[in-house]
């Protein structure tokens, strides 16, 4: 038994295969299967033609690989009145998620530097409310909201989802940029004020370039958020508006004619590419920033 | 002696908190001042006051003759050193020292020259080009006096500039400020709670507690004539020895709660004591002497040796006198072990004693 009686020195044996490792491992994998399993199914039925995907097994893999689908999808497919496919929800949602992240991402990240660093008389008042705008189900709001929006004659527009977008993204990015800048040391801002900075340059040139990790943070909430979002689009954006989401709903829930499941599953798909991509993009990012002390406190 | 930072009647409350109460100060140009306390007792607060970074609730400060009571920051004509150097993270060495005159609009040529005059005198030239996160402590808090230095002010201020340097740093820093203070001749308020650096950098030393000033003197007199127990207790280390007991003005002695007697003909009071009195006597380690040195002295004892802890420089001892616990600090080569007796002697002169009930030195 030389092994036995050989004495510690230097760095102790790691064995691969332990207890441990074995459970951590199986559980990821049957974790992984258990969620990769209905995009498994989506990515083949959208492969497949109408026929195979009507008839066949809805695991196996196509016969005949197609991307009619898909192409029908983006191009074609009937939303409602018009054959267009998905391609103008697309636009529509690029119109609408850019500003909005944009406008909001802005405007909340100087109200979190404002409520940290410039506290004036209410400050805390000011917070407390604006949080508790995030307890409230929007659905509550939706009538007051669309008479607002008559009143400001901006509903059924652009202009008018991107308001509403931006109103709503308010609570949570406030929260996230205040909590982050309230983790900066504070003799960072004096410092600055001593050397004679006012608002905005302290918050461009100090707080800014500190902050990529949040900033990135919040523009993933936001472009998932408002991306996905169905009910908002569907009520202020007005017909000619339709985000992707509604659109692919009118393809998907269309009563008319035979169910295309293969088109559904592809536009389906596309329709989530944007935040797939966007999380693949800056998945680092986005865990730096939660574990920069976003979230917590 | 031309003012330099004049403070009056300065108050500031948060809600209920009384955090400064009513507080005079007069800094004479050139001045090294020094606020000493501990945490809370409103020391960085005074500095965050008269930097403008805190809002006063009452009373007035001025800095070089002009009331800047309500002026910014910037317009004070101050420099500040803060604790945790705050050097932006995202700037090099130069753009950090350049920051506040590059906001003043100042021309590119005159910003250089103040910069590289600052960095010569820091000695840290081989920096510019580097961003803090490369630069070890000491480094970087070169870099936040440098960026005071720039500005080319009046005033500087320092909040526990060297608290987060380990010892060997802090020390050699501590000679430097003292060094810069001699080639500027700027006035320097320095605010910490390390009792070492006051004592070797501080013209004076203002004594704060509870948001007020107990006693603002130079270190030599804070040091062996402190107003009151408060004081006594807070400045050197190891801590004043106190004894308990009554003073007899009629035949000059002090006598412990136990019967002690120690004649107190040498010590000169402040104000004429009138009858006996509840007090405090306080001896510092060092003003305890032993063997033949302690022969000739007022007060003598023979006591026994309870613990001694060698220093290297010099041997503290343990022991009791009138049967409170008494430090005494001896040269490190006198042998003395625990157990052994001891004669012990110290000249009332040059202690303290303080009314017990006032705690004001009498």
């Amino acid at each position: 038994m030389a092994v036995d009686t050989l004495e510690p020195r230097g760095m102790r044996p790691r064995p691969f295969f332990t207890p441990r490792k074995i459970i951590i491992y199986s559980l990821l994998f049957f974790i992984s299967v258990y969620y990769l399993f209905p995009m498994y199914v989506m990515i083949v039925t959208s492969l497949k033609s109408l026929d195979e995907a009507r008839g066949g097994n809805i695991f196996a893999l196509p016969i005949k690989v197609t991307f009619d689908p898909w192409f029908k999808a983006w191009d074609t497919a009937c939303t409602g009145l018009y054959c267009e496919g998905l391609k103008v929800g697309f636009l529509n949602s690029m119109k609408i998620t850019i500003p909005s992240v944009i406008v909001s991402v802005l405007i909340a990240s100087i109200n979190g530097y404002a409520l940290v660093n410039w506290r004036f008389k209410g400050s805390e008042v000011f917070f407390v409310i604006l949080l508790f705008g995030s307890f409230i189900p929007y659905q509550v709001m939706l009538y007051p909201l669309v008479i607002i929006l008559r009143e400001l004659h901006m509903f059924s527009t652009l202009q008018g989802v991107i308001l509403i977008h931006t109103v709503f993204g308010m609570p949570i990015l406030t929260l996230l940029f205040r909590n982050y800048f309230a983790s900066l040391p504070p003799e960072l801002f004096k410092a600055a004020r001593v050397d004679g900075a006012g608002f905005w340059r302290i918050f461009i040139q100090i707080m800014v370039p500190m902050s990529l990790p949040i900033f990135v943070v919040a523009m993933i909430l936001q472009i998932t958020g408002i991306w996905n979002d169905f009910l908002f689009g569907v009520i202020f954006a007005g017909n000619q508006n339709y985000p992707m989401t509604v659109q692919l709903n009118n393809i998907v829930n269309s009563t008319q004619g035979v169910k295309e499941y293969n088109v559904n599953m592809a536009a389906t798909i596309l329709t989530g590419l944007v935040p797939l991509a966007v999380y693949f993009i800056s998945g680092k990012w986005f865990v730096r920033g939660i574990a920069a002390g976003a979230v917590k406190g | 002696m031309e003012s330099s930072v004049s403070i009056r009647d300065l108050s500031l409350d948060f809600g209920s908190v009384k955090v400064l109460q009513s507080l005079d100060l007069e800094v004479a140009k050139g001045e090294f001042i020094v606020l000493l306390g501990p945490s809370g007792c409103g020391k960085s607060t005074l500095l965050n006051c008269i930097a403008g970074l805190l809002d006063v609730s009452e009373g007035q400060i001025f800095i070089g003759g002009k009331n800047v009571t309500w002026a910014e920051p910037k317009d004070r004509g101050i420099g500040m050193v803060f604790q945790s150097y705050a050097l932006y993270p995202q700037m090099t060495v130069e753009r950090n020292l350049s920051f506040g005159l590059r906001v003043s609009g100042m021309p590119k040529a005159e910003i250089e020259q103040r910069v590289n005059r600052a960095a010569e005198i820091l000695q840290i030239q081989p920096l510019l080009g580097r961003k803090p996160a490369n630069l070890s402590g000491g480094q970087r808090q070169r870099v936040a006096i440098g960026r005071a230095l720039v500005r080319d002010v009046d005033v500087f201020l320092f909040d526990e500039p060297l608290s987060n340097l380990d010892a060997k740093l802090r020390s050699d820093l501590r000679v430097e400020i003292k060094r810069l203070h001699h080639r500027l001749k700027n006035t320097m308020i320095y605010v910490t709670h390390d009792q070492i650096e006051a004592l070797t950098l501080a013209d004076r030393i203002a004594i704060m507690k509870n948001g007020t000033i107990q006693q603002l003197a130079d270190p030599h007199t804070i040091y062996n004539r402190p107003v009151n127990l408060y004081v006594a207790g807070f400045i050197g280390s190891p801590s004043m020895n106190f004894l308990e007991g009554t003073l007899n003005p009629a035949n000059q002695t002090f006598v412990a709660d136990d019967g002690t007697v120690v004649p107190v003909g040498t010590y000169a009071f402040e104000t004429p004591v009138s009858g006996s009195t509840k007090a405090v006597l306080g001896v510092r380690p060092e003003h305890i002497l032993i063997g033949e040195d302690a022969k000739s002295k007022p007060f003598t004892q023979e006591v026994e040796i309870e613990i001694v802890e060698p220093m290297g420089s010099d041997t503290l001892a343990w022991t009791k006198i009138a049967g409170k616990a008494v430090t005494f600090r001896c040269d490190s080569d006198v042998v003395i072990t625990s157990g052994q007796k001891i004669l012990i002697g110290f000249d009332p002169a040059r202690g303290s004693i303080f009314n017990a009930e006032t705690t004001n030195r009498i």
